[in-house]
């Protein structure tokens, strides 16, 4: 009795995944009732509709860095490096040490004091955001030494749980107190917070304590920062990987190793300069990160990082374009279950989507079917 | 002598797959390794490229031991290595395989030089250089993956079976050009199925057997011996 029902439950299954069509006609149907609620929502209440996808993409930003490293690992040495959340912690205690401990986010102001104050802040801010990429890059770099490369010939199974370990070891050594600290921390921003609100009137800033005037979306400089930086940033990389020989490189590396060494590519440096690009983003999002929620912690990186990482696979594992797409999914995803079903759900929902992605398309939007290579 | 390969013995694991190769080639000549599958063609290619190491024996290049020299840096020494079956980088346009192959190169105007010349060889590839890689026929793609080849102006191009799976008017046009690459100076050593073809450009030529040369000669002169006509040559 048992073991029929076991074998007929196997053999739906078996029939949804085979069957494409089924599937992805189910996720139609899931869509559809998606874009309904969210239909009616944007009637009966707009104003508070284009307040959540403010916020949306000012989280999937964050998730599109963060994703970047996730896919661009996975496209060169095929390994989920589950460390890459924890490298967006340390980025967010570095740029919180960069500020608190060494003030350089207002070094140009104490060396040139007649420096205008804006351009003082930003290039401050810049200051500090770089020395949490270098710090994650660097990092980054020696755990793919340590840990990583002495397991490239290896069965893929042993780095995967390796990076989990690395995942561990560098979330506890960072609650040490001698490290980074076992508490949360409030993050202090290099910069003040200006909101602004917007409605049919235009658009004004908020004076602290003023109400916010019905009727109006509200911003702050915090979503314009993070947009702004994180399609530079993105931008960067586009160029970079287009367009330098590095980049080429890259993705001569990433399509076939054997050969890419057969043009004289040092594949291995070019695994390192790609593990170093990612932790690199995954430390400008660690700080814009806290800059949004000014809170820091050494478990900060497990939730955002696997959000990240399903963006990834939502995009299409190894696809740049793919995790970008994916991550802008993700922070709407997010933001509107939480403001329309509950906010625990909000994680509900982001890891359906894994389990959805990978029942119906593993490949995700952009991804190609999947193609072995050494 | 360009290069000298002695007693070079080579495994895959347990598996012995060359069992004490020895072989040379002079400077602007063109050497065939000749054999039937899996005598040890392509694993002798890979060696002394520097994808495979050998557990034992030596290879000379112009007088340098390069048995334990990293295939990164082979490719710098002028020793190129148009592998089996093509393997074009798909994903890349042909231009960027093209700019992939001079890799090494530092000089701009060299590339830029070396492209226009690959072009003029293939002007296929010239009228094709935005399309990707993947989408060439298999003819355009080892017109490709030799073009890449020669992006770095090697001293030594291996060519590992350039006329598989090509029809035989491709066929001629890529042996065609391999001439006028040796003629313009770069020496070759070819690795080749098709032994006719091969024994009909090459100056000189080794017949491989389960990992073992058993016959050396002049190219003409294996095309009239006897026993390569029975094994190789369709034996008549
Ligand atoms: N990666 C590998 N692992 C194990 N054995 C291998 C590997 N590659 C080749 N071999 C074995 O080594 C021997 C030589 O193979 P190789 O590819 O060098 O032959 P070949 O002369 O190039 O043949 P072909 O003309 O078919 O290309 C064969 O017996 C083959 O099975
Ligand atoms: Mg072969």
């Amino acid at each position: 009795m048992r073991a029929s029902t076991a074998t007929s439950k196997s053999i739906l299954l078996e029939y949804i995944i085979k069957r494409r069509w089924l599937g992805n006609g189910l996720l139609i149907l899931v869509g559809l009732f998606a874009v309904y609620r969210l239909a009616v929502e944007l009637i009966n209440n707009p104003i508070l509709f284009f307040q959540q996808v403010i916020n949306g993409l000012q989280l999937g930003f964050v998730y599109a860095l963060i994703a970047l490293g996730y896919t661009m690992v996975y496209g060169i040495v095929r390994l989920i490096n589950f460390a890459h959340g924890d490298v967006f912690m340390v980025g967010a205690f570095i740029s919180f040490y960069g500020v608190t401990r060494l003030q350089l986010h207002t070094w140009v102001s104490s060396v040139f004091p007649s420096f205008p104050p804006v351009a003082a802040q930003i290039i401050g801010a810049v200051t500090v955001v770089l020395l949490a990429m270098v710090t994650c890059s660097v990092l980054a770099f020696t755990i793919e030494r340590v840990a990583y490369k002495p397991l490239r010939n290896a069965p893929r199974i042993s780095a995967l749980i390796t990076a989990i370990g690395v995942s561990f070891f560098l979330e506890y050594f960072g609650a040490l107190s001698f490290v980074f600290s076992p508490n949360f921390i409030t993050y202090k921003r290099p910069f003040d917070v200006t909101t602004w609100y917007l409605n049919k009137g235009g658009i004004a800033s908020l004076q602290s304590g003023q109400a916010i005037p019905p009727g109006s979306v509200i911003f702050s400089n915090i979503f314009v920062i993070i947009v702004i930086s994180s399609i530079l940033l993105m931008l960067a990389l586009q160029y970079i990987v287009r367009n330098t020989k590095v980049g080429k490189a890259m993705r001569a590396a990433a399509y076939d190793k054997p050969t890419a060494r057969l043009m004289g590519i040092n594949v291995d440096g070019i695994i390192s300069v790609t593990f170093g690009i990612g932790a690199a983003f995954a430390g400008a999002a660690g700080m814009l990160y806290a800059i949004a929620f000014p809170q820091v912690f050494f478990w900060m990186g497990i939730i955002p990082g696997l959000k990240a990482f399903v963006a990834a696979v939502l995009g299409g594992i190894g696809s740049i374009p793919g995790a970008f797409v994916g991550a802008l999914i993700m922070g709407q995803a997010e933001v509107l279950s939480a403001a329309y079903i509950s906010t625990p759900m909000r994680d509900a929902i982001a890891f359906s989507i894994l389990i959805i992605v990978l029942l119906i398309r593993p490949t995700g939007i952009f991804g190609e079917p999947t193609r072995e290579k050494a | 002598m360009m290069l000298q390969v002695e007693d070079l013995h080579v495994y895959y694991g347990a598996i012995k797959a060359l069992k004490g190769i020895n072989f040379h080639l002079e400077k602007g000549e063109i050497v065939a390794l000749i054999g039937a599958n899996g005598a040890g063609k392509t694993t002798t290619l890979n060696t002394l490229s520097g994808i495979l190491r050998a557990r034992q024996g030596k290879i000379h290049f112009l007088g340098e031991d390069i048995s334990q020299t990293p295939a990164e840096e082979i490719v710098r020494k002028g020793i190129i290595h148009v592998p089996e079956g093509r393997k074009i980088f798909a994903t890349l346009s042909v231009m960027e395989n093209l700019e992939i192959g001079a890799y090494t190169v530092t000089d701009k105007g060299q590339i830029a030089r070396n492209i226009e010349m690959v072009f003029n060889r293939f002007p296929r590839l010239k009228e094709r250089q935005n399309q990707l890689g993947g989408t060439l026929s298999g003819g355009e793609q080892q017109m490709l993956a030799i073009a890449r080849g020669l992006m770095t102006n090697p001293s030594l191009i291996l060519l590992d079976e350039p006329s598989m799976g090509l029809a035989p008017v491709i066929v001629e046009q890529i042996f065609e050009i391999i001439q006028e690459i040796n003629d313009q100076g770069t020496s070759v050593l070819l690795v080749e199925q098709n032994a006719q073809m091969a024994l009909s450009i090459a100056d000189r030529a080794y017949v491989f057997e389960t990992g073992m040369v058993t016959l050396e000669d002049e190219a003409h002169k294996l095309l009239e011996n006897p026993l390569v006509i029975e094994a190789y040559l369709g034996g008549h």
